[in-house]
């Protein structure tokens, strides 16, 4: 009987957090699933009405707004951080002394809130005082930089934020690849005369393609998770323009009294996120079993 | 001094890049990286400058511009004035939420994870793997889809807009990323060490607490740092499962950032970022390393 009991130990430690997991996860998706389907406003309804709040969601003006910026958006976010990442983790590889000091001023953005990177962004893009006004001070006196009160440009304005945010992160999980690739492969073609460059392009940077879908997938992941950076900059503002999805589903949720909504609209990001997702985590655990 | 060591230095006939052009690259590539550093650096700057700054010097003087007078009335403000809507106590209260909340949710979600990794790179029973990658799989999912039952769930528990529910949230929803960790550090441990000391009849929480426990230190700074960075950064749950009294420190920040009464005051706006960021940026410069550490293994060995 005690050795009995003593097998089950493991299962009953890991037991609560498995039945927290399977409800808090599992269970709530399904929720979110069914009231998507349903015509709930303010409060839930249980009866099923088919795709409605999809056909809604799909002719929603601001919705559209939302999923063109998620495009814009994710597509300059992921595209700059990326390159900067790569540029600054080549640039740090060149054996510099003060490569340490200078890792952590490119990663500090990363340990931030997006509020806050918001709020001090905000504060440097604002075209009264911003850096508007410093630069029309040094005698450029036409030059206009409103990007966060212009509806057209108030997107680029939570890009930069995003990439100064997110770059430093890149770059670390970058310096880390170049560092993990063989030492005498590269000391082999030094010694063949090639030139640093065609190292990079030819041996370094193929062998580093898991480190580029990681941080592909990590940034598409902030990418569509993104509510607090533009809630911060821009509140969503000018009018709808920089809404996402996600501040689209808060919005609906919490001050629209739209729940069907809501639950539409989380559906569809779930859905964007593993469409990015699934497939790597996927080949990610087959090429663990193989 | 650079002509007199190109003159002087060895001569560069046989070498592909010669030496002025290697020095001309070395300080391309130091401008490059000052630069960049500039970039990062900048809004940190502008927001301990603009944080000491009377309004009327922000108003006539520039973004990058050192405070001419140092006056400390921004921060005290911020932390003891400020008015997020209607009630006007300074960030303060909100801080000693986050603080609050901040602290058990860490701990309660580090060792639920310390423990489910154990079990799971340890105690292998049919099923465990397939359970791992049940918790695995929440780690991915936007919050949105869990936010609307969620406030409804905590309203059914009795705990809506309080702390104890927000802390509920984050520890439920850390687990996933605690258990990851541990397992992955877990794993590296030889089997072989449990069938000994089970050989030697100690049981399951007997070498957990003897063996594991010890060895573990690194990987629970690199837990805790993550956890810690994760809620007291949050927003979206905060902002969802909070009410007037109970908001952590981001929420307050955004209110009061975006409170309309009055004048515009952007060195208290400042001073009150700065002060919600100080706690994460001070683990950033203490523990650095693990928290880089903490950022790659939550995303590549995801």
């Amino acid at each position: 009987m005690t050795a009995w009991l003593e097998r089950q130990i493991p299962k009953m430690v890991l037991a609560p957090s498995f039945v927290a997991v399977l409800i808090f996860v599992y269970g709530f998706i399904g929720w979110t699933a069914w009231v998507s389907l349903t015509r709930s406003r303010l409060l839930p309804k249980y009866d099923l009405h088919g795709f409605i709040q999809y056909k809604r969601l799909l002719a929603s003006p601001r919705w559209d707004t939302a999923m063109d910026n998620l495009f814009v958006f994710g597509a300059l976010f992921i595209g700059i951080s990326m390159l900067l990442g790569l540029l600054l983790a080549i640039l740090l590889d060149q054996k510099i002394r003060v490569e340490g000091v200078l890792r952590t001023i490119y990663l500090y953005p990363m340990a931030l809130s997006m509020i806050v990177t918001g709020t001090a962004w905000k504060w440097i893009m604002n075209p009264g005082l911003g850096l508007e006004a410093m630069v029309r001070s040094w005698g450029f006196e036409s030059f206009s930089f409103a990007w966060v009160i212009d509806p057209k440009m108030a997107i680029y304005a939570v890009v930069i934020a995003g990439v100064w945010q997110a770059s430093g992160f890149v770059m670390a999980l970058f310096l880390a690849g170049l560092r993990s690739v063989d030492g005498e492969i590269i000391k082999a073609a030094q010694v063949d005369g090639i030139p640093g460059w065609r190292i990079y392009s030819a041996i370094i940077l193929p062998s580093m393609a898991p480190i580029f879908l990681s941080a592909f997938i990590v940034l598409a992941h902030l990418a569509i998770k993104s509510f607090d950076l533009v809630i911060a900059l821009t509140g969503g503002g000018p009018g709808y323009a920089t809404d996402l999805p996600a501040t689209y589903m808060y919005a609906m949720a919490f001050s629209r009294g739209d729940i069907g909504q809501a639950a539409s609209s989380a559906m569809v990001m779930m859905a964007v996120v593993f469409a990015i997702v699934v497939p790597y985590l996927y080949s990610e655990l087959r090429a663990k079993h193989d | 001094m650079t002509d007199f060591i190109s003159s002087t230095g060895l001569p560069a006939a046989s070498r592909a890049p010669s030496r002025p052009a290697q020095i001309a690259l070395r300080w391309l590539l130091f401008t490059l990286l000052g630069v960049f550093a500039l970039f990062y650096l900048m809004p940190l700057f502008v927001m301990v400058t603009t944080s000491l700054k009377s309004l009327e010097e922000i108003r006539t003087g520039s973004l990058v511009a050192f405070p001419r007078e140092i006056t400390f009335e921004a921060w005290r403000t911020a932390w003891s004035g400020a008015c997020t809507g209607i009630q006007c106590e300074g960030l303060r209260p909100y801080f000693w939420n986050s603080v609050i909340l901040a602290v058990p949710a860490v701990l309660i979600s580090t060792f639920l994870g310390a423990a489910n990794g154990y079990v799971i790179a340890q105690w292998n029973f049919r099923g465990a793997n397939l359970i791992f990658s049940a918790m695995l799989f929440g780690c991915f999912i936007p919050f949105q889809v869990v936010l609307l039952p969620m406030a409804r769930m905590l309203g059914l528990m009795g705990i809506a807009g309080t702390i104890p529910g927000l802390m509920f949230a984050h520890v439920i929803y850390g687990i996933g990323f605690t258990t990851l960790f541990f397992r992955n550090f877990y794993v590296t441990v030889p089997g072989d060490l449990v069938k000994a000391a089970k050989v030697d009849g100690a049981g399951f929480f007997r070498i957990f607490w003897s063996i594991f426990l010890p060895l573990s230190l690194p990987i629970f700074v690199v837990t805790v740092i993550w956890q810690f960075t994760q809620i007291w950064n949050d927003f979206l749950f905060g902002v969802s499962f909070s009410q007037a009294g109970t908001q952590p420190v981001t929420v307050a920040l955004n209110n009061i950032v975006n409170s309309t009464t009055g004048v515009k005051e952007y060195n208290v706006d400042m001073a009150a970022a700065i002060i919600a960021a100080l706690p994460t940026l001070l683990v950033y410069v203490v523990a650095g390393k693990y928290f880089i550490r903490g950022l790659t293994a939550g995303s590549v060995k995801g």
